[in-house]
């Protein structure tokens, strides 16, 4: 059936040369890399004053303290949901903005894609636009060729060490770990994960690119779930540009030479002697009339192939490998401003406005592409995480308890009767000083409570730490609370001097607990 | 090898194997996979090479870095004991009683003593340190033989009533199945009972309480509230090592009750000792 030559089991990677193209999506997209590679690289150096015994870094994620620091926000290990809490926002965002606008992350804010686009603007800068950089990949290795190339990896080099250099500055002070990294006596642990961090930022925006989407990222599969019909994304307006093909230049000429052989015939004999000169390889009239012989809009220029970063042709339709960069759609507008037809050949589009669009009408609004249940959904479950983060973050007290009743054994018998629990409570300052704290119980019952080894109900706990206190909660002989199963009890803790309380709930188990 | 062909719908050309009509398609896959994965064979059989890994008849190769767990725990262990050499040393110099007032030693024998106890302790005492029957509970506030943290050392050091340390505490109580007649019993127990309880029959309880000050005062004490200097219980408490029901306490006066502990001194460490003894001291009953 076939006589073609066996394809391979294994396929090198064809190399991809994107041009050089200018439009509104490729400055937005220089303002989006400007933006995040900002806020990447900068934000480890921007100070927030915590007061003395705290640091003063704004973002600082200090490992070795078990502390993360955001602002004025300063989250305990316990309080890690919030960080998980913005991992589900994000999720959840990311579901929102795939549904209605398609892969914008990985088309805009990826960081495979910001770094990858980075680094060819120092390709480009270096060894020139898409065709010089042909030329130089199928030219021998001559001097030429080795100064280029070793320039080009040099300059990657050092964005990947100052990428990877970026990343280890969120863990600990920057200005000293900076001077620690020069002077070559920083903790192995730094330059490790700054040397794997630049052999990857290296090798994947230098080499793999558009590998790591296709190959490695699960995203591209995942997405396929978010989008449908409804979901703006980058498209080709096949029945616009089709049937393509360059012949279109021809016959727009041959048009134009025909008109211009009826207004020369219009306007006398005499002039109509001139009628082939200006297009002197074309013939003076078409082969067939001119409304016979429409053609789409698509006049096969390669713009839109030659500046994707992924090696695809969009005219292709919908495809894994597309990242919604846009550049094509740059390209084309371009090329259609110059052969004065509309833009918007290749745009961004909802597929389902397809045959609307077919049979000539108005596309639906944008509004009610966007606005549908799965957004509205997603936009709402956000929000939702949202506002609980913020209620979480704005009802945190600078003080804290978490009590962890003993139940090992469940009570103790006193050599008076008295039942006594143990309960084992941390008790937190998250303020700058050393706070005393004051410890007290409510119930219904008659219960006394104890501290072990000291004679008051008063704990002095130093600033931003924790103190571990036995307590001892007991009930007399007589009373019920000693005899019952359980009796509900609930332990406070008061700072003295800021006047906050706090305070959690447990249990209290008698001679009838089982 | 089985004739190729080129997949209709999709143009693709499939690899010709072909189950129940469903053939496999041929989309190659980059070649630095495979490069990949010829890199992960090479960097496993280096990796067999640099650590243990083959499988011997007497044991497995050693590997040319010499890694071993068991040498890194050692290591391990080393680097905390030099880590923590300081404290060691201020707690086997420390003065016990007033060892709470340094919060930070304190601290650390408490944490290091939970550890002994867990390893050494918990097996008669409870890993909560509860105990059983005939083990003591050391969370209450009753010591048979001294709850403050010197008496508890010297416990903990030379044992109870154990042959293998000369200072080990010592008392044995009569087995007074030999000396008493059975009624004889059965008063004095109801005299025992009477001390801590409201529910007895009073008048055989002054019959027991004749048979108490000939045969138990002398150690327990004439109102029956013990005497440490002999470990000898408090009768009068609520707190009962054996039980503190009729048959048990006969059972305890007929035959009498030997509890053992051995002496920890030649086990553990000085420091060990310090911790574990502040651990216990530390669990609620502390004096």
């Amino acid at each position: 059936m076939t006589s073609q030559p066996h394809q391979p089991l294994y396929a090198a990677r064809t190399p991809i040369f994107p041009r050089r193209v200018n439009g509104f999506f490729r400055r937005f997209k220089w303002w989006i890399m400007a933006v995040t590679l900002g806020i990447y690289y900068l934000t480890p150096w921007l100070r927030w004053d915590r007061g003395a015994s705290l640091p003063d870094q704004a973002v600082l994620i200090d490992l070795a303290n078990r502390r993360f620091y955001f602002l004025w926000i300063e989250i305990w290990p316990h309080e890690f949901y919030f960080v998980a809490g913005l991992l589900i926002m994000a999720g959840l965002g990311l579901f929102l903005f795939t549904s209605a606008l398609g892969r914008v992350w990985c088309g805009y804010t990826c960081p495979q894609t910001v770094w990858t686009d980075l680094f060819l603007l120092v390709e480009r800068w270096i060894e020139g636009d898409r065709n010089a950089r042909l030329r130089l990949h199928k030219a021998n290795w001559s001097l030429h060729k080795w100064r280029l190339r070793l320039s080009k990896w040099a300059v990657w080099l050092m964005i990947s060490v100052a990428t990877g250099g970026a990343w280890v500055f969120y863990f600990t002070d920057a200005p000293t770990l900076l001077r620690d990294l020069l002077r070559f006596d920083a903790h192995p642990a730094a330059y490790i994960t700054i040397a794997i961090l630049t052999a990857t930022t290296f090798i994947f925006g230098g080499f793999l690119r558009e590998q790591v989407c296709i190959y490695m990222c699960p995203w591209p599969r995942i997405q396929a779930a978010m989008m449908d019909p409804d979901t703006i994304t980058v498209a080709y307006r096949d029945w616009r540009g089709e049937p393509r093909g360059k012949h279109n230049v021809k016959n727009r000429r041959a048009a134009e030479a025909q008109k211009a052989v009826a207004e020369a015939q219009a306007a006398g004999a005499g002039v109509a002697r001139y009628a082939g000169t200006p297009y002197p390889n074309l013939p003076a009239t078409p082969a067939k009339p001119v409304a016979e012989n429409a053609q789409g809009d698509c006049i096969d220029c390669m713009a839109c192939v030659n500046v994707c970063p992924m090696g695809i042709d969009i005219r292709n339709g919908q495809q894994m490998e597309c990242i919604t960069c846009a550049l094509c759609i740059d390209a084309c507008d371009d090329v259609m401003a110059r052969i004065g037809k509309p833009r918007g050949l290749i745009d961004y589009l909802a597929l389902s406005d397809e045959p609307a669009e077919r049979a000539g009408a108005a596309p639906k609004p944008l509004w009610k592409h966007v606005l549908r249940p799965r957004t509205i959904l997603y936009t709402a479950l956000w929000t939702l995480v949202g506002v609980g983060l913020l209620y979480a973050l704005f009802i945190r007290s600078d003080i804290e308890l978490t009590v962890s009743p003993v139940r090992n054994p469940t009570f103790v018998v006193l050599s008076d009767g008295t039942v006594r629990n143990i309960y084992d409570v941390r008790l937190r300052n998250k303020a700058g000083e050393a706070r005393t704290f004051r410890l007290s119980l409510t119930s219904e019952d008659m219960l006394q409570i104890g501290l072990e080894g000291r004679d008051t109900l008063s704990v002095t706990v130093p600033a931003d730490t924790t103190v571990l206190q036995r307590v001892y909660v007991s009930a007399r002989a007589g009373d019920p609370a000693a005899s019952d199963d359980t009796t509900p009890l609930r332990l406070w803790v008061e700072d003295v001097t800021a006047q906050i309380r706090a305070s959690k709930a447990t249990t209290f188990n008698g001679r009838g607990a089982k | 090898m089985s004739k190729r062909k080129t997949d209709e719908v999709t143009g693709v050309e499939t690899t010709g194997h072909s189950w129940d009509g469903i053939e496999e398609l041929n989309n190659p896959l980059p070649r630095w996979w495979l490069w990949t994965l010829y890199l992960c064979i090479f960097w496993g059989i280096l990796y067999t090479i640099a650590y243990p890994a083959w499988p011997m008849i007497s044991g497995a190769t050693q590997g040319v870095l010499g890694w071993s767990t068991r040498a890194n725990v050692a290591a391990e262990i080393t680097a905390h004991e030099a880590a923590n050499a300081e404290l060691v040393t201020q707690l086997v110099a420390a003065d016990m009683p007033t060892l709470p007032q340094d919060a930070d030693l304190n601290r650390y024998a408490i944490a290091r003593g939970g550890a002994v106890f867990r390893a050494n302790c918990s097996q008669c005492h409870g890993s909560g340190a509860a105990g059983a029957k005939g083990y003591p509970n050391l969370l209450d506030d009753d010591w048979l033989w001294g709850g403050d943290i010197d008496a508890i050392m010297t416990t903990v050091r030379h044992g109870i009533r154990n042959t293998l340390d000369d200072d080990a505490r010592y008392s044995a109580m009569p087995a007074f199945g030999d000396m008493l007649e059975p009624a004889e019993i059965d008063a004095v127990v109801e005299h025992v009972v009477s001390l801590s309880s409201s529910d007895f029959d009073a008048a055989l309880a002054e019959q027991g309480a004749v048979v108490f000050a000939d045969n138990c005062a002398s150690c327990h004490g004439e109102a029956g509230l013990g005497n440490r200097e002999m470990g000898a219980p408090n009768l009068a408490d609520a707190i009962w090592l054996y039980g503190g029901d009729r048959a048990t306490l006969h059972t305890t006066v007929e035959q009498a009750r030997f509890g053992v502990m051995p002496p920890w001194g030649p086990r553990l460490k000085e420091a060990d000792i310090r911790a574990v003894s502040a651990y216990v001291h530390s669990l609620g009953g502390g004096e």
